[in-house]
């Protein structure tokens, strides 16, 4: 795997320290996330992914370092201050994240409510064009706590995409999923990206998703990261990685290396 | 010795700071008001959930404490042949302290503890931050409306139960015990004074108001993102706020007699 980077970054960490009290997070870490590509962040539990994310979004500020979005720098910055920019960025949490007081369609018309000055009738077509485009047209009068995983997952994606961001962030999509779930959800992430040339970052557990999707994989590792495009880590010798990978992602990866079925 | 200096130190200091950062979450919520939209949809529904969900409550609670009040100073009185000054000393009793302290704890204990447990479950599973998100401000959009929402209803529930309060004694004296309707409403009237008594009573609820809605929303904004944090921030409210009114109403009523 080669060093983190990359020169049409579109989101970059850089020298980031943190700290939960005495535990460390981050030191030193350094990685920048392309623009139009799907990333995935993996990595042990606790490594620090969701973190990442949150770093990211301005949710956590981190001790040392810089945090540029879109080249604009976002680490110290305040809510009032990271209003602007937030805007450009779409978060999908791990639980959804949906208000649980409002129905689907107020949830996913509630940005557009907020920060466009839109006539109800446009607003009520763009909320239902997403909620067709994640495959949910007929849930739009529920609550959230009607729906499964599943769909609570693409609700709540089509939130993260209904202001149009340039750059999603996806916090373990995968998670809890049944099979059927986690292809759909694959699938509209792989289809976002390449119709909207979306920049995404996917933190994941899920091997054989991340592998298929991903164009640039970051493995978090030792409060740092490394990362590499799938086949470069199929081609990595660091007993680390191998190990991390396991056996059917070497696999699959061997296929792919070897441009047999199962590549993306 | 020295160990029990410092723990003492820490704990004042502690709560210093707890009070400080409690005052600037106020500051912050009291300044979001001015900042469009004003929500007042949001505002109505929080209004609807803090205080027509607690009218039954308030009202059953109101109507008790009048015939147990009723009851005891219908006898106590009459040991000095003044049982016709029973409308005074249940009237005064209730306008001045009864109605606004009781409501103040009723209401922490039905409104308060639900506005914290719904901000901090809120917060347990990554709403506020969703909002965030969003570029929408969680104080604006969540806690301003429901903060603005105790602080109205709370001298409107403390009118209701003192209403309520008021008949329920009425019941008891007069109905029941047969004291003379006229002589009961007519000795309230003659004792209530407007500018003193029931200024006062409004002014205590709408204080209380304030430091339950502080209290409550700063709890549940600041409360550790699990359901064991979520628990220990609402029974906190409930504790913290109960302790405040009482300590209020005692400074309010010695600093109205000044």
């Amino acid at each position: 795997m080669g060093l983190p980077g990359s020169p049409a970054s579109h989101v970059e960490v850089e020298d980031v320290a943190l700290r939960f009290g005495r535990r460390p997070v981050f030191k030193d870490l350094h990685c920048a996330f392309p623009r139009g590509q799907i990333s995935v962040v993996m990595g042990a539990s606790g490594a620090g992914k969701s973190t990442l994310l949150r770093l990211i979004g301005g949710l956590q500020r981190p001790d040392r370092g810089h945090v540029r979005v879109a080249g604009e720098e976002i680490a110290g910055r305040g809510d009032a201050a990271l209003s602007g920019i937030r805007k450009q960025l779409g978060m999908l949490f791990q639980n959804g994240a949906l208000l649980d007081s409002m129905t689907i369609f107020e949830n996913v018309a509630l940005p557009l409510r907020e920060h466009e000055n839109l006539p109800e009738d446009e607003v009520v077509r763009r909320v239902r064009a997403r909620l067709e485009a994640v495959g949910l047209p007929d849930v739009e009068d529920l609550l959230p706590r009607a729906l499964s995983g599943g769909m609570l997952r693409r609700a709540a994606l089509a939130r993260a995409i209904v202001m149009e961001p340039a750059i999603v962030l996806c916090d373990e999509p995968f998670s809890g999923l049944d099979p059927p779930n986690v292809s759909r959800i694959e699938a509209l992430l792989r289809d976002l990206n390449r119709e909207l040339g979306l920049t995404l970052i996917v933190t994941s557990h899920h091997m054989a998703s991340s592998l298929r999707m991903a164009d640039r994989i970051f493995l978090m590792r030792d409060q740092a990261c490394l990362s590499g495009t799938p086949l470069e880590l199929a081609q990595s010798q660091d007993s680390a990685i191998v190990e991390f990978i396991g056996e059917d992602g070497a696999e699959y990866l061997a296929r792919y290396a070897s441009g047999g079925e199962g590549g993306p | 010795m020295d160990q029990a200096i410092r723990r003492l130190g820490a704990f004042v200091n502690q709560g210093l700071m707890g009070m400080g950062q409690t005052a600037v979450f106020g500051v912050v919520v009291l300044r979001s008001l001015f900042v469009p939209p004003l929500r007042g949809r949001a505002i109505v529904a929080a209004i609807y959930d803090s205080g027509v969900l607690s009218l039954a409550l308030i009202c059953a609670s109101g109507l008790t404490v009048g015939f147990v009040l009723g009851l005891q100073l219908y006898y106590t009185l009459s040991r000095f042949g003044a049982e016709s000054s029973l409308g005074t000393a249940v009237g005064l009793a209730l306008i001045r302290e009864l109605g606004p302290v009781l409501t103040g704890l009723l209401v922490t204990g039905r409104a308060g503890s639900a506005t914290c447990a719904e901000i901090g479950s809120m917060k347990a599973t990554d709403q506020l931050d969703g909002l965030r998100m969003m570029a929408i401000d969680p104080i604006h959009f969540v806690v301003m409306p429901r903060a603005i929402a105790i602080v109205l209803v709370m001298p409107l529930l403390s009118a209701l139960f003192i209403l309520f309060g008021i008949g329920g004694a009425y019941l008891i004296g007069v109905e029941l015990l047969g004291l003379d309707g006229g002589s009961y409403v007519s000795s309230l009237e003659s004792a209530v004074v407007f500018s003193e008594d029931v200024l006062q009573s409004l002014v205590k609820a709408l204080a209380f108001g304030v430091l339950l809605a502080l209290i409550a929303t700063y709890r549940g904004y600041t409360c550790e993102p699990n359901a064991a944090g979520v628990s220990r921030a609402t029974t906190s409210t409930v504790v913290t706020t109960s302790v405040c009114i009482l300590l209020a109403d005692y400074i309010l009523t010695s600093l109205w007699g000044v």
